[in-house]
């Protein structure tokens, strides 16, 4: 058994890892207000890079961290060059979804490289242990403790005592008075962009041969760890992103000696919430920080909505409810059916997103929470189906709304962290809560759909119920958007301070956005868990979260029936041109890049 | 239009700008002659402080032409063009508030090169501004208004500019840093620094410039010599009664 002073140890290492990775976070957010989802990518990257040095090219140890330096800030500088700094004058949302497109991309090209198993990525060094006290510590330890303590001095060095450092600190404070003193910012974000690539890179070397393994799921885990820090820290700090990085690594480390291994990350997430509800600038935020990004106004890409005649609507509707009178291939009906689902997971965010301005990363969490909730009662309970999977909708609009209340004062990138973080926690808690949702097992057996008493097995019945389940709520939203309170919606969008000012409540129209979106994905994710019959808690994972909202973009954000459009595109046109699965995500990540680039308003255009 | 010199050093010239459809400037036209001060005056949106971001570059007009020391700015970066020999004294200071003083007096010399002439400048800058010798390693943001003021100028003066940009200089001042304001103004011009300054404060203003414009909803209506301004019963109604009434 591993004493104290181990977990202390193994927290504090871990913590190392992780401020590597915070660090560049850090930086990149002080420059320029952008979370660089796409950091965990480079960390990912610079894995493999060195097990492409340590195990094809035999590379000795300080080469190993040089080559893969070197390597992940090339990609830091390219991401930067030609991902980036295109979207300078775009809207400000635009950076973020960005940085999450390339990182999908980038995941994506590393798995089709490299296969999805896992590999092992040797460390180089004996494997002694040292005793220390009552612990032990190991070359590796000391190698890591070694690369972050030197990374921080040169950090250091670099920000007190060079030109370019200085320049780097005087945009981070105040970007327009920088440029007025001849500080070219276009360098400055390439030298953060580097600099920030490194560290990433190098952290996730030591990572696989720490835990002398690496595969691709190292990706959003590492993103998330690294804004749980730098956001604990207090975002675009960098010492504090530092101490956030040692206290997330203790926390975790301790929280595993105590109640097990599946419940590190809850501790992480759990800390992040906590740390956004009670301090949202961070433990260590200066006097001075800039209150939590005043994302408003020019958040979404103003445009006119493509106006689409009524009687066009409703052919478009009636051409598909007569689908299955024509032959078609039941594949062409279960692909539809699937674009059924996602087009109420894709309303449900529009809404949140778009219409109310809240850009969740966690949506998936609904439809778990739905799915579960009714999954459960018709097993367990016995209750009807078609009520169950409205239980599930009401469950998710309650459980949903309740779990993000507490970031409803957040904007901005804040909201996409907390919600990015909710997403991670319900699915943590899912997997620890055996009692109830049987854990890493899941619930297999769950009954076929059925309306009062018929079972609803062939597939045109289930095409028909999804397809006029998603029609009703589309038809409700509509009416919503055109009603007073989808007005008042928009306004606490576009600027929540007029907003209040009027006298609007953004609690309470917050709270009526997430209760209907909660109702409409929880539906989806019912009658999913019905279709399924077996549902886990990687079913609704994270990747179906950024292709809800790569749909939602598509048709353009807070767009009713640009939602539905979006979805039928993203799930049949793959289908149509056969494209293999492992390369669906690839392409959802560069339509993603194309469109922010391109048409941030979507197809149909913001609402 | 009055022009009192022949060879301008910075001249704007029927320049149109936007923000979005709704236009700011229209047909503006400025010159500044070598070795003046010429001051922008205005009241609230008319258009003066996107002035001062034309000519740094910050906002780009859709039509006109921006020209310094014969040539033009168009097209240039921010960067670039304080390469060129213009420094700004941005509104509110603007201040790196979390460096010490002595960084951001340092960070005003940034597109220089010559490491001694610049330690050398700092002195200068001491006895320029004797208070802020106490203060070199103090955070900026922890000085006060008028102390903010002189290390903003003092931030300017490090590039060696040619011409020095100020957007409201006295803005937020007390009268005896105002005071003290307008005097540094009037001895760095001396030196041979042409000055840019835009101002609410027409009586102040126009006590230390040589020529002045009157913008008003994006339009020039007034310009000449600061004194035949000062006298003008229009410049008097508008801006120096409602001032002095204060």
């Amino acid at each position: 058994m591993s004493s104290w002073l181990d977990y202390t140890i193994n927290g504090l290492i871990v913590g190392n890892v992780y401020a590597l990775v915070a660090v560049g976070l850090a930086l990149i957010f002080g420059v320029s207000r952008l979370i660089n989802f796409a950091q965990g990518s480079i960390y990912l990257v610079g894995a493999y890079i060195g097990w492409v040095a340590v195990v094809r090219l035999h590379t000795p140890l300080p080469l190993t961290i040089i080559v893969v330096a070197a390597a992940a800030a090339m990609v830091g500088l390219i991401i930067e060059r030609f991902g980036l700094r295109p979207l300078q004058n775009s809207v400000r949302i635009a950076p973020l979804l960005a940085t999450i497109g390339i990182s999908f991309v980038l995941d994506q090209l590393v798995m089709l490289t490299f296969s999805p198993n896992p590999r092992a990525l040797p460390s180089q060094l004996p494997d002694v242990r040292f005793q220390l006290g009552g612990g032990t510590i190991g070359p590796l330890d000391l190698l890591i403790a070694g690369v972050g303590l030197t990374s921080a001095l040169l950090l250091f060095v670099f920000l007190r005592y060079t030109k370019l450092g200085w320049a780097v600190r005087a945009t981070a404070q105040d970007r327009d008075a920088a440029m007025q003193m001849g500080v070219d910012v276009n360098r400055v974000n390439q030298a953060v962009f580097g600099i920030a690539a490194a560290l990433g890179g190098v952290s996730g070397m030591l990572v696989g041969m720490y835990y002398n393994q690496i595969d691709t799921a190292m990706s959003l885990q590492a993103t998330l760890k690294g804004v749980v820090a730098e956001v604990v820290g207090g975002a675009g700090n960098v010492p504090g992103a530092v101490i956030g990085s040692l206290l997330l690594g203790l926390v975790e480390s301790y929280g595993v000696a105590v109640f097990g291994t599946s419940y590190r990350n809850l501790f992480a997430f759990l800390l992040l919430v906590v740390v956004l509800v009670l301090r949202p600038s961070g433990l260590f935020a200066s006097a001075r920080q800039a209150p939590p990004e005043p994302l408003t106004g020019t958040f979404i890409a103003p445009s006119r909505p493509v106006r689409i005649p009524r009687w066009a609507l409703l052919v478009a509707a009636a051409a598909f409810a007569v689908l299955p009178f024509f032959p078609v291939s039941s594949y062409v009906l279960q692909t539809l059916i699937n674009a059924w689902l996602l087009g109420m997971l894709a309303l449900s965010l529009t809404l949140v997103a778009g219409t109310m301005g809240q850009v969740s990363l966690g949506h998936a969490a609904l439809l778990a929470i739905g799915a579960y909730t009714s999954a459960l009662l018709s097993l367990t309970l016995a209750v009807p189906v078609g009520l169950a999977v409205i239980g599930g909708g009401l469950m998710s609009a309650a459980l949903g709304t309740l779990l993000i209340s507490p970031s409803f004062r957040l904007r901005g990138h804040y909201v996409s962290i907390a919600t990015l973080a909710i997403g991670e926690i319900v699915s943590l808690v899912i997997l620890n809560w055996e009692s109830v949702t049987r854990g890493p097992i899941g619930i297999s057996g769950i009954p076929p759909l059925s309306l009062f008493g018929y079972d609803l097995i062939s597939p045109f019945s289930v095409y028909w119920f999804s397809f006029a389940v998603m029609l009703v709520l589309a038809l409700l939203q509509g009416r919503l958007l055109g009603s007073h309170l989808g007005r008042s919606f928009r306004a606490i969008r576009d600027d929540d301070i007029a907003a209040r000012a009027y006298g609007l409540s953004l609690n309470r129209y917050k709270s009526l956005a997430f209760i209907f979106g909660g109702f409409a994905a929880g539906v989806s994710g019912g009658i999913a868990a019905h279709l399924y019959s077996y549902i886990n808690h990687e079913t609704f994972n994270t990747q179906q979260s950024i292709l809800a909202l790569t749909v939602v973009i598509l048709g353009g954000l807070g767009n009713v029936v640009g939602a539905i459009v979006g979805s039928v595109a993203l799930v049949g046109l793959p289908e149509l041109f056969r494209i293999a699965a492992e390369y669906r995500i690839l392409i959802y990540g560069i339509v993603l890049l194309l469109l922010v680039r391109f048409r941030p308003q979507g197809l149909l255009g913001t609402i | 239009m009055t022009n009192p010199s022949p060879e301008p050093l910075l001249s704007l010239f029927n320049v149109n700008t936007f923000y979005g459809q709704a236009q700011v400037h229209f047909d503006l036209s400025i010159t500044v002659a070598r070795g003046h001060i010429v001051c922008l005056l205005g009241g609230n949106a008319s258009g003066k402080s996107t002035t001062m971001k034309i000519i740094l570059g910050l906002v780009k007009p859709r039509s006109g032409e921006v020209t310094f020391d014969g040539a033009s700015l168009i097209g240039l970066t921010t960067p670039q063009i304080v390469r060129r020999g213009i420094a700004s004294v941005p509104e509110a200071r603007r201040l790196f508030a979390d460096m010490s003083v002595r960084e951001n007096i340092l960070m005003g010399a940034f597109v220089r090169n010559d490491r001694e002439a610049v330690a050398l400048d700092l002195d200068r800058m001491l006895t320029l501004f004797p208070k802020l010798g106490q203060r070199l390693s103090q955070r900026a943001g922890s000085l006060s208004g008028g102390e903010q003021q002189m290390v903003a100028m003092a931030r300017a003066l490090m590039s060696r500019p040619r011409m020095i940009v100020m957007d409201e200089p006295t803005m937020g001042l007390s009268p005896l840093y105002v005071d003290r304001v307008l005097e540094l103004i009037r001895s760095i011009n001396q030196a041979g620094v042409s000055v840019f300054m835009v101002e609410q404060n027409a009586s102040l203003a126009l006590e230390i410039a040589h020529e002045a414009y009157v913008l008003q909803t994006g339009r020039i209506v007034l310009s000449g010599p600061a004194r035949a301004l000062k006298d003008d019963p229009r410049v008097r109604d508008a801006y120096l009664g409602g001032s002095e009434a204060a």
